[in-house]
């Protein structure tokens, strides 16, 4: 469905550059006509990168996805219930039990905020919606917005014809619909419509010198640092362009206009998200910015200054003085900030990005998600696709028709490339970067060749007659008049290039029904006779957890589940994926690693009734607590040193059967993973305890637990429930 | 009926939610009108040892006498219990009758109900168990007997020695009443050992430092399996669910023969006409069956300092007052109870704040503080365990909050630097402003 609509909206958007000689269109003017097929090509990209994102809605349900979105679905829920400022001032007693989380302060509201809005607003429209449907649809929605952006942006960085390609690659580009399909209610799904704009109108900004388009850029900032974290990346990107600038000798008063509204104003309105506070002028993360904006005004001072002095050599001793003086200041005020604690030191995430190696030797609580991980190749291919050749293409255009738009695009997308590759989940800041300079490569190039196509039948010896009307492609066309076959072999190059790009459709939406739109909570497989299989183990236990167990009860599980226990299941949590404080996390780590006697104290230290965990050894689902266990040993190690990763390993190997190292067959995760997997035969021909996941048969099979009890284990044992006993009445 | 099958239940409960129906309970029970079974080897024991159990019949406790092999022994019927005693006078009984077992007798305790276990010298395996499950270790041979060459009673007829005076009682107005008890205590039977890894179970009356467990009719080949004052003769459990359990290694220390016993322990001069017997094995009985040192604690309140209501969750650096009433029962009526070391808590983790309770000396303890600058979830906790005592074990979960974002000082004296700063800036500007754009 949505595969066909995609080749539909590319025959569109290549029907915009054939001139149409149908009868009919020529009653309209030229102009009208382009406008009628931008808008409607425009039309139907919106509507599709709406309509691509709703496979999972269709294959499973309107629900929330993974574990982030939870927490923000509990939060907006609590929004639209109690209003801002209760949820502005909420104090979460259900989570990081006993510490507590004090939500209004630790979150970025953007997202919360966007939806509830939303929500109210359809509610004043009389539409009677449940708030999760909101949610559910928030990211393709603007998914959908992004798509307008891009156009304009493509727009303001080439010409429309590449607005509308970009719009169109970034409505199905994979690496961005991974984080944006229906359910997958995650702060990036607006920040990218955020990061996106506040770049347009930035650059915007910079091309008309107006402060008008500043202020509207420093609110899109605002609205970026209220929805995301990533707005770091913002807040170095811009100054560093202005910085290029000031060296490539093309500073201008649009610059300076632009860049002192846009960093002034964004500030003071970032100040006002609670979690962000006094970062902006206290963190090192945000002192690049800082440093460029006191450089703007040397610059400015020294322009003046050689415009009053009318002297080149004075000038030139002038200059040095106060060069070496300005930056001499900086570095002493930035080294006295710094010492004296004022400025805070660059953050473990921050310095990951840098050195990739950072985070796996120093902090484990980083390198353990896997979304931090390093990116492999293939999933660069697997997420740009032919967008991975058209972005050195499109660099190539950009390089040849070099404005301050084009630089600020060719930096975008270097940096955001660099950090693609350092973390798997950037690759999503780097697509719209990627898009649009492809959308450059492939809007070029087509127009030429068009050009070409259509220049051959009107005058059969010049070629150059119709190509010098754009603007750029003068050059481009008398160098190609000479050439014999041009025609035919241009026609042969736009089928080729026709080819790609619907092979790029056809990849883009594979990739989203088979990989993208997994709701990740509700697991489906392939059953012996090809049918789909749904567990919906994760579902089961929490309603079990809901319905059982006393209110003020406390789970203890591996953080990863935390935000969908407090969601879905009601109840108090140790842990969640907010992992701010890295000593409870290791705590549980421990626990989970200790033999079944220390585990038990550290339980009765936190006050635990519960403890979760989550199995795949019956139906071979790999991403379970066993196969995380080393991270828990890793960050639990990390604070506790009598937790000592090689005891869990043989001769370097993790491993579950026979030759496990002892530690490993009678710590507590092992225990609860495959408590009564002995009597168990999952698989036919194989013994009793057989391990589906890791493709072992258990080493400790008789398994017998003398503080905790088995309280529920689901159908398909994915997720195993237990409760932890009292103490013995009469010992 | 059932409320007073409920009485057994003693506050050991995480939440507090459930007080006011365990009150009810508590306030409908007449503990006096409960009934023990009493397991017998032999009919004789009933009228042999009359004193023991006609003190309990006049104290208002119904007792059911049967043999040990009554086939129609049961403790519970239709999943409640028949009984809220159970006295163990069967040392030799291999199996008991009906349905009893050793898992019966544990999971009656488990419930919170009281037993009292005498052995003897060729004490049964069930009763070994039973009292090892208890935390008490009776010798391993079954001939073995409590010898002690320099504390025995002075006697006629026996020579062997095994007939212990003993006075090394446990110190402890609770468990043996205000009285202190001058005369020795009459023991013949077999000694235990108390498990260390049990930290429940309390020696009540134990051995000298002479005394040795083995058979007095053989030579000794090596040395005595448990010997000196690690040998126990009475002990006591209370378990964490507040049941409690007495073992006694003789069943001869509740007859009628040493309770009228007269006792001269050797090396002493002065003779006692009575033996400490009786006086022992009442109090202690009076203790086992909860007529003393029963503590409850209800109306734990918390509030605002100036509010009556108990708030969902407090403030950082509120101050709030905490309020427990604290009973004892007498035997026949709650009497306040009045200590001086009743401490609270305000935990998370670790405690934040810990205080004594002042008291009016009408059961109510009370204190007041100020919440710590931390936020969390924190637990009011009382902790109160003292020997005898059921153990009071309150805890109550509410959360601190930080300030609102309204709830800050609005306007701050050391600022007024900034404020007046960025007025003046506003003003400087706007001032300019006009300057530059129309003074040309």
């Amino acid at each position: 469905m949505a595969a066909t609509a995609t080749a539909a909206a590319r025959m569109e958007k290549a029907s915009d550059l054939i001139p149409i000689f149908s009868t009919k269109a020529w009653k309209l003017k030229t102009k009208q006509q382009e406008l009628l097929i931008r808008v409607s090509i425009l039309l139907l990209v919106y509507i599709l990168a709406f309509m691509t994102r709703l496979f999972s809605v269709l294959r499973y349900e309107s629900m929330i996805h993974e574990f982030d979105p939870y927490f923000n679905y509990r939060t907006t829920l609590f929004l639209t219930e109690k209003g801002f400022y209760e949820f502005w001032n909420w104090f979460d007693s259900e989570s990081w039990y006993p510490l507590g989380r004090i939500i209004g302060g630790t979150l970025y509201p953007g997202l919360m905020v966007t939806a509830a809005i939303i929500y109210w607003t359809l509610r004043f429209l009389r539409f009677a919606v449940h708030i999760r449907e909101v949610c559910v649809l928030t990211a393709p929605f603007f998914a959908s917005n992004t798509t307008l952006v891009a156009y304009f942006f493509g727009k303001e960085l080439w010409d429309s014809g590449a607005g509308l390609v970009a719009a169109a690659l970034i409505a199905i580009c994979p690496g961005y619909i991974s984080r944006s399909v229906a359910g997958s209610y995650d702060n990036e799904g607006v920040a990218i419509f955020a990061l996106l704009l506040t770049f347009y109108l930035f650059v915007k900004a910079v091309n008309t010198g107006s402060l008008a388009w500043a202020l509207a850029s420093a609110f899109g900032y605002f609205y970026m640092v209220s929805a995301w974290g990533g707005y770091v990346f913002i807040i170095n990107l811009i100054p560093l362009y202005v910085m290029v600038l000031l060296v490539t000798g093309r500073y201008s008063m649009r610059l300076y206009v632009a860049y002192n509204c846009m960093y002034i104003l964004g500030m003071l309105l970032a100040m006002q998200i609670r979690f962000v506070g006094f970062q902006h002028v206290q963190s090192g993360e945000h002192m690049a910015a800082m440093g460029v904006f006191f450089l703007m005004q040397v610059f400015y001072f020294l322009d003046w200054v050689k415009h009053q002095l009318n002297d080149p050599k004075l000038f030139h001793a002038f200059l040095r003085i106060t060069v070496s003086s300005a930056v001499g200041l900086g570095a002493i005020a930035l080294g006295v900030g710094t010492a004296s604690g004022y400025i805070s030191p660059w953050t473990g995430r921050f310095y990951s990005l840098l050195d990739p190696t950072y985070a796996k030797d120093h902090i484990p609580i980083i390198a353990s998600v896997s979304e931090h991980q390093p990116t492999a190749w293939s999933s660069f291919m697997f997420d740009f696709h032919i967008l991975l050749i058209l972005f050195p293409a499109g660099l190539y255009f950009c390089f040849k028709r070099l404005s301050d738009a084009t630089i600020f695009i060719v930096m975008y997308g270097l940096t955001s490339m660099y950090f693609a590759g350092v973390m798997v989940r950037l690759i999503l800041v780097a697509t719209p970067a990627v898009c649009l300079i492809s959308a450059i490569a492939v809007s070029a190039t087509i127009k030429n060749l068009t050009q070409l196509v259509r220049a051959k039948p009107k005058t059969s010896h010049s070629g150059s007659g119709k190509g010098t009307t754009g603007t750029k492609t003068s050059s481009k066309g008398s160098f190609d008049q000479s050439l014999p076959f041009q025609r035919n072999g241009a026609i042969a190059l736009l089928l080729g290039a026709f080819y790609l790009l619907s092979r790029y459709a056809i990849h883009c939406t594979w990739v989203t029904s088979e990989a993208y739109s997994s709701p990740s909570i509700v697991l489906a497989a392939r059953g012996a006779h090809g049918n789909r299989v749904i567990f919906d183990d994760y579902r089961e236990a929490y309603f079990w957890l809901r319905q059982n167990t006393p209110p003020d009860a406390k789970v203890m599980s591996w953080w990863d589940y935390g935000y969908q226990i407090t969601a879905m299941g009601n109840r108090t949590v140790i842990v969640d994926n907010n992992t701010w404080n890295n000593t409870h996390i290791a705590t549980v780590g421990r626990a989970m690693s200790s033999y079944e006697d220390e585990a038990y104290e550290i339980m009765k230290s936190l006050d635990v009734d519960y403890v979760l965990v989550v199995f795949g050894g019956v139906t071979g689902y790999s991403s379970d607590d066993i196969n995380k266990f080393l991270w828990m040993v890793r960050i639990g190690g990390g604070v506790f040193p009598v937790i000592k990763e090689p005891d869990y390993l043989v001769n370097g190997e993790y491993r579950v059967d026979k030759g496990a190292a002892p530690k490993m067959l009678n710590c507590l995760m092992y225990k609860l993973s495959y408590y009564r997997f002995g009597e168990l035969t999952t698989e036919y021909g194989r013994p009793p305890g057989y391990d589906r996941a890791r493709g072992v048969e258990i080493g400790n099979k008789d398994i017998k637990l003398e503080y905790l009890e088995e309280a529920f284990t689901t159908s398909n044992w994915i997720v195993r429930i237990y409760k932890v006993k009292p103490p013995n009445n009469r010992w | 009926m059932r409320n007073s099958k409920l009485f057994r239940l003693i506050i050991f409960f995480s939440s507090i939610s459930f007080l006011p129906i365990l009150t009810l309970s508590f306030s409908a029970e007449n503990p006096t009108d409960r009934r023990i079974l009493v397991l017998l080897d032999d009919v004789s024991l009933k009228s042999s040892h009359s004193i023991f159990f006609n003190s309990l019949q006049t104290r208002g406790f119904d007792l059911d006498f049967k043999l040990a092999d009554d086939p129609k022994l049961a403790l519970q019927r239709y999943g409640q219990y028949l009984y809220d005693g159970l006295i163990l006078f069967a040392p030799t009984a291999e199996r008991f009758g009906g349905s009893l077992d050793l898992a019966a007798v544990l999971n009656f305790v488990d419930s919170g109900r009281d037993v009292i276990v005498a052995a003897d010298s060729n004490a049964s395996d069930l009763i070994r168990n039973i009292a090892a499950e208890c935390g008490a270790d009776f010798d391993e041979d079954p001939s073995a007997v409590v010898i002690d060459h320099t504390s025995y009673a002075v006697s006629e007829t026996e020579g062997d020695h095994t007939l212990i005076a003993s006075d090394n009682l446990i110190e402890s107005e609770v468990i043996l009443g205000k009285e202190k008890i001058e005369a020795p205590i009459l023991f013949k039977g077999i000694g235990h050992s108390l498990n260390p890894e049990n930290n429940l179970v309390l020696k009540v009356l134990s051995a000298s430092s002479t005394a040795y467990s083995a058979n007095p009719n053989s030579i000794l080949s090596g040395p005595p399996s448990v010997s000196g004052s690690a040998i126990s003769f009475v002990s006591v459990l209370q378990a964490r669910n507040n049941a409690r359990v007495l073992i006694s290694g003789s069943l001869d220390l509740f007859s009628n023969r040493l309770l009228r016993a007269g006792v001269q322990k050797v090396g002493h001069p002065n003779k006692h006409e009575k033996s400490g017997n009786e006086r022992f094995v009442i109090e202690v009985g009076k203790w086992v069956f909860h007529e003393r040192g029963h503590l409850k604690a209800v109306n734990v309140r918390h509030n605002k300092v100036g509010e009556l209501d108990e708030p969902a969750i407090y403030r950082i650096n509120d101050d709030l007052e905490y309020s427990v009433e604290i009973y004892e029962w007498s035997g026949t009526s709650w009497e306040p109870y009045v200590a001086n070391d009743v401490q609270v808590q305000f935990y998370m983790m670790s405690p934040y704040v810990l205080k004594t309770l002042s008291t009016n000396e009408k059961g109510l303890y009370h204190t007041s503080f100020k919440v710590p600058d931390v936020y969390g979830v924190f637990q009011f906790k009382v902790e109160y365990q003292r020997l005898g005592y059921t153990s009071l074990s309150l805890s109550k979960q509410i959360p601190v909050r930080p300030f609102r974002h309204n709830e800050y000082e609005r306007f701050i004296t050391t600022a007024f630097p900034y404020y007046g700063a960025s007025f003046s800036t506003m003003l400087g500007f706007f001032i300019f402003s006009i300057v530059y754009l129309y003074s040309k």
